[in-house]
């Protein structure tokens, strides 16, 4: 039913937020903290391969392999190379255009994004991003390899954090902060899933290596994946064991890229978002959002590994997935059919 | 060693810089004696950071028909061009004459057409005129304001005079550039500012900002003003983002717009809220698809129905384009005696009609020696420079112009003012435009400076960014030195 305006139409005199540009600030927050993500977890894994290098194309091709199917891009992967090895999965994971999941194609992407929108976040933040993008333009991956690409995974980690610290220090706290941030949260926790999810396709086949040299060494990567090594050994001292480098990734209630810490902040950006504030959850996102945090408040890592780690990961992922979309519907693509002070009445309920 | 060199060449031509005795013009002498002390080291390192800082900031256009990087910067030479109050003065005084004419002359055309009746203008060449709307005929618009904003090319010719070469009075471009050439020259020349007395040009938004809120069909009511984008794919997109910030207003696409019962909204993450005035930078047969090009996705299906029901205004007016036709622009001498009996202060080009047949058997006999125009292009395309096009280009438009004299027209060739630009290591002249920006509201007012833009190729005429030009910072001083 069209909207049927009363005399003048009631005036808001607050800043609006177009949905359009809610979109693009959302999406231009995750393609960032993705491509910091996909850079640490290249960057570490090569390192790793350069620490052990006992692998033999089978081992190789193997521990490639689980990377791709954490990240989630097996598929494509196969239909552009023919093996999984350190250059073909860098090639990929970092350069690939073809893959929009790839480093290259979220910076891009962030700063498309980011240029939609120029006129309404701060001159820092547009040229952060902006030089970001300029400096992978300019380089070819070939010359990048041959280089050694430490100084890339750098530089798109570092114009990240700067990012990331400029919207802190130069982005108005309103609504378009609600989506930043809760594009960057979703995206980390997601994220972190996933480097925990590369473990556990490593772990598996070789029982016989659990707590050996390499094994260890594989557990310091999934915490250097997450920029977590530090405060895991601030937290527990001891030396790595398997359950509790998950127990940390996963329930840590301090850590800034633990599930936990993650999924609180998603939580509370959604009560802004969608207005949720009464005790019973009206959408479908905040259920799932407060079904994740009770579940992360009481679960043991015990129960965890029981249920299989894998399966909780997927099951967590599936949920952000929901969590994301749902928003995405109800702020940014709703039915123009609404009478518009009807819907401004609800969303203020 | 000084950028200055003794060898500078003014040519046969008008420099702006230089008399033709070779001595530095008065308002350019402060300017020249701080070249003077200027180390070529330093002119360079000033060059390359404002060349860096636009590209960091992304002040780019988009270069069309160009598969590779299609994002660029618009060349910026350091050297200024300045204009002497008593000069500007007297554009200043020629551009309200000619806009003021042009509005009135636009309102005649879409209520009693008194022009036409009194054959001053023939009614043939305006109901012919491509963006003549007469769906809009005896429609009203808010205040009788049709041209909000105009962009007016001039050129100087080999005397120094100043010529209008055209109008821009749908959706002018560049002003962006006027004000963030400004920023640059600040950065890099801070102290020479401040003894020069150069009007400043930043006022430009704020006084867009007041013309658009001036039109809104609910005075009283605090205004809500969107500006309209074709989106980030534009060739001005940048501009566009620029003007949104500095007006601090939403920028919309036609995607973000709904009408509802004839009253425009756009979608926001709180629901529908209301559009009371749009700066469309959409032409107007894109606005609308369920009125003008179907095929159109940038604009707004009902937009033209509310607008017709008065429930939103737009800047500029449907319909203008029709005088900014090159046709129609061989008249506004004319029109500007006919609606203020007075004689146009900026003259026009001397232009040929080759829909008049005695002006089109010159035109074809003497294409070599003119510039041929269609009537409703932009940007430097379809055109043709006699004197420096080969035989076959003559002849294409020997044959184009025969074939359809409507939409042609001929000027004689002016050999431009050259401003001193640095090229290829040394500073040589390079021929120069003038792009000021007139906005209307509750008064005319003319923005102190403009879009210099300047042809970067040797000899060359075409100072379109799309065709190898570049721009300058342009002074109009407090006095006259």
């Amino acid at each position: 039913m069209p909207p049927r305006p009363k005399g003048p139409p009631a005036r808001q005199q607050a800043t609006v937020m177009l949905s359009r540009v809610a979109y693009s600030l959302y999406w231009m927050s995750r393609q960032i903290e993705r491509a910091e993500n996909m850079s640490r977890l290249l960057e570490v894994n090569l390192q790793f391969l350069l620490d052990f290098q006992g692998f033999d194309d089978a081992g190789l091709k193997e521990h490639w392999g689980s990377i791709l199917a954490s990240a989630g891009d097996e598929a494509l992967f196969d239909t552009v190379h023919a093996t999984a090895d350190s250059r073909s999965v860098t090639d990929f994971l970092a350069f690939d255009l073809r893959n929009p999941r790839s480093i290259l194609s979220c910076v891009f992407a962030a700063r498309e994004n980011a240029r939609m929108i120029r006129d309404q976040i701060s001159v820092e933040m547009w040229e952060t991003i902006n030089e970001m993008y300029l400096f992978l333009k300019d380089r070819s991956a070939t010359d990048i390899w041959i280089a050694g690409p430490y100084e890339f995974f750098q530089h798109v980690k570092r114009h990240s954090h700067l990012f990331q610290g400029l919207t802190d220090a130069t982005y108005p706290r309103s609504e378009g902060w609600e989506f930043i941030q809760f594009g960057k949260w979703i995206e980390r926790a997601d994220q972190t899933t996933r480097i925990l999810d590369v473990k556990y396709h490593i772990l598996l086949p070789q029982a016989a290596d659990v707590g050996g040299a390499v094994d260890t060494a594989q557990w310091q990567a999934v915490l250097r994946s997450a920029s977590a090594s530090e405060a895991y050994h601030r937290f527990y001292v001891q030396e790595i064991l398997p359950w509790k480098v998950a127990e940390f990734l996963i329930f840590s209630d301090s850590f800034p890229r633990s599930l936990h810490c993650c999924v609180l902040q998603v939580d509370e950006l959604l009560r802004r978002i969608v207005g949720e504030t009464s005790a019973r959850a009206r959408t479908e996102a905040a259920r799932a959002a407060r079904r994740l945090v009770t579940d992360l408040a009481s679960l043991t890592i015990a129960e965890v590994l029981d249920q299989g780690l894998h399966e909780f990961l997927l099951e967590v992922q599936k949920s952000l997935e929901r969590i994301g979309e749902e928003v995405v519907q109800t702020t940014m693509f709703y039915s123009a059919e609404f009478d518009p002070e009807e819907q401004q009445q609800q969303q203020q309920q | 060693m000084s950028i200055l060199s003794p060898n500078y060449d003014c040519g046969p031509f008008c420099d702006e810089m230089f008399a033709s005795s070779g001595a530095v013009r008065p308002h350019y002498k402060r300017l020249a004696e701080r070249l003077g002390t200027l180390p070529e080291a330093d002119f360079h390192q000033r060059r390359a950071a404002i060349d860096l800082a636009f590209l960091r900031r992304g002040v780019t256009f988009t270069v069309y028909n160009n598969s590779e990087g299609t994002e660029r910067i618009f060349p910026f030479d350091l050297i200024p061009r300045i204009i002497p109050a008593s000069e500007w003065k007297r554009l200043e005084a020629g551009l309200v004459q000619r806009i003021t004419a042009l509005n009135l002359f636009v309102h005649d055309l879409y209520h009693e057409q008194k022009i036409l009746k009194d054959k001053v203008v023939p009614a043939a060449q305006v109901l012919s005129a491509r963006h003549f709307r007469r769906e809009f005929m005896n429609f009203s618009v808010p205040r009788d304001i049709y041209v909000h904003i105009c962009g007016t090319d001039l050129i100087r010719d080999d005397a120094g005079r100043y010529l209008v070469l055209e109008d821009n009075l749908r959706c002018p471009s560049g002003v962006s550039y006027m004000i963030e050439n400004r920023a640059a020259m600040r950065r890099a020349f801070p102290n020479l500012f401040q003894s020069y007395g150069v009007r400043p040009v930043e006022g430009y938004a704020d006084t867009l900002l007041k013309s658009l809120r001036y039109i809104t069909p609910r005075p009283g009511d605090k205004p809500s003003v969107v500006l309209l984008t074709p989106g980030v794919y534009n060739s001005a997109y940048f501009e566009h983002t620029f003007l949104a910030r500095q007006m601090g207003i939403p920028i919309v696409e036609g995607r973000d717009l709904v009408v509802r019962d004839s009253h425009v909204f756009m979608r926001t993450t709180a629901g529908l809220v209301p559009v009371d005035v749009i700066y469309r930078r959409i032409d107007d047969d894109f606005l609308d698809p369920s009125v003008f090009r179907p095929d159109s996705v940038l604009g707004v299906p009902g937009l033209v129905g509310a607008y017709r029901a008065g429930n939103v205004a737009l800047a500029n007016a449907i319909g203008t384009g029709v005088a900014d036709d090159k046709v129609i622009y061989a008249y506004v001498p004319k029109i500007i005696k006919y609606y203020l009996d007075q004689e146009a202060l900026l003259p026009n080009v001397n232009t040929y009609l080759a829909s008049d047949p005695a002006d089109r058997k010159f035109i074809l006999e003497n294409i070599a020696k003119l510039v041929v125009k269609s009537a409703n292009e932009a940007g430097g395309y379809g055109m043709l420079i006699g004197p420096a096009a080969t035989a076959a280009e003559c002849a294409e438009f020997r044959t184009m112009v025969a074939a359809q004299p409507r939409n042609f027209i001929a000027q004689d060739p002016i050999k431009l003012s050259r401003s001193p630009t640095w090229c290829d290591g040394q500073l040589e002249g390079r021929h120069i435009d003038l792009r000021p920006y007139i906005l209307t509201g509750e008064k005319t007012v003319v923005t102190p400076g403009g879009l210099t833009r300047v042809a970067l190729r040797k000899g060359s005429l075409v100072v379109n960014s799309s065709q190898g030009g570049g721009s300058k910072d342009t002074w109009v001083l407090k006095g006259d030195e």
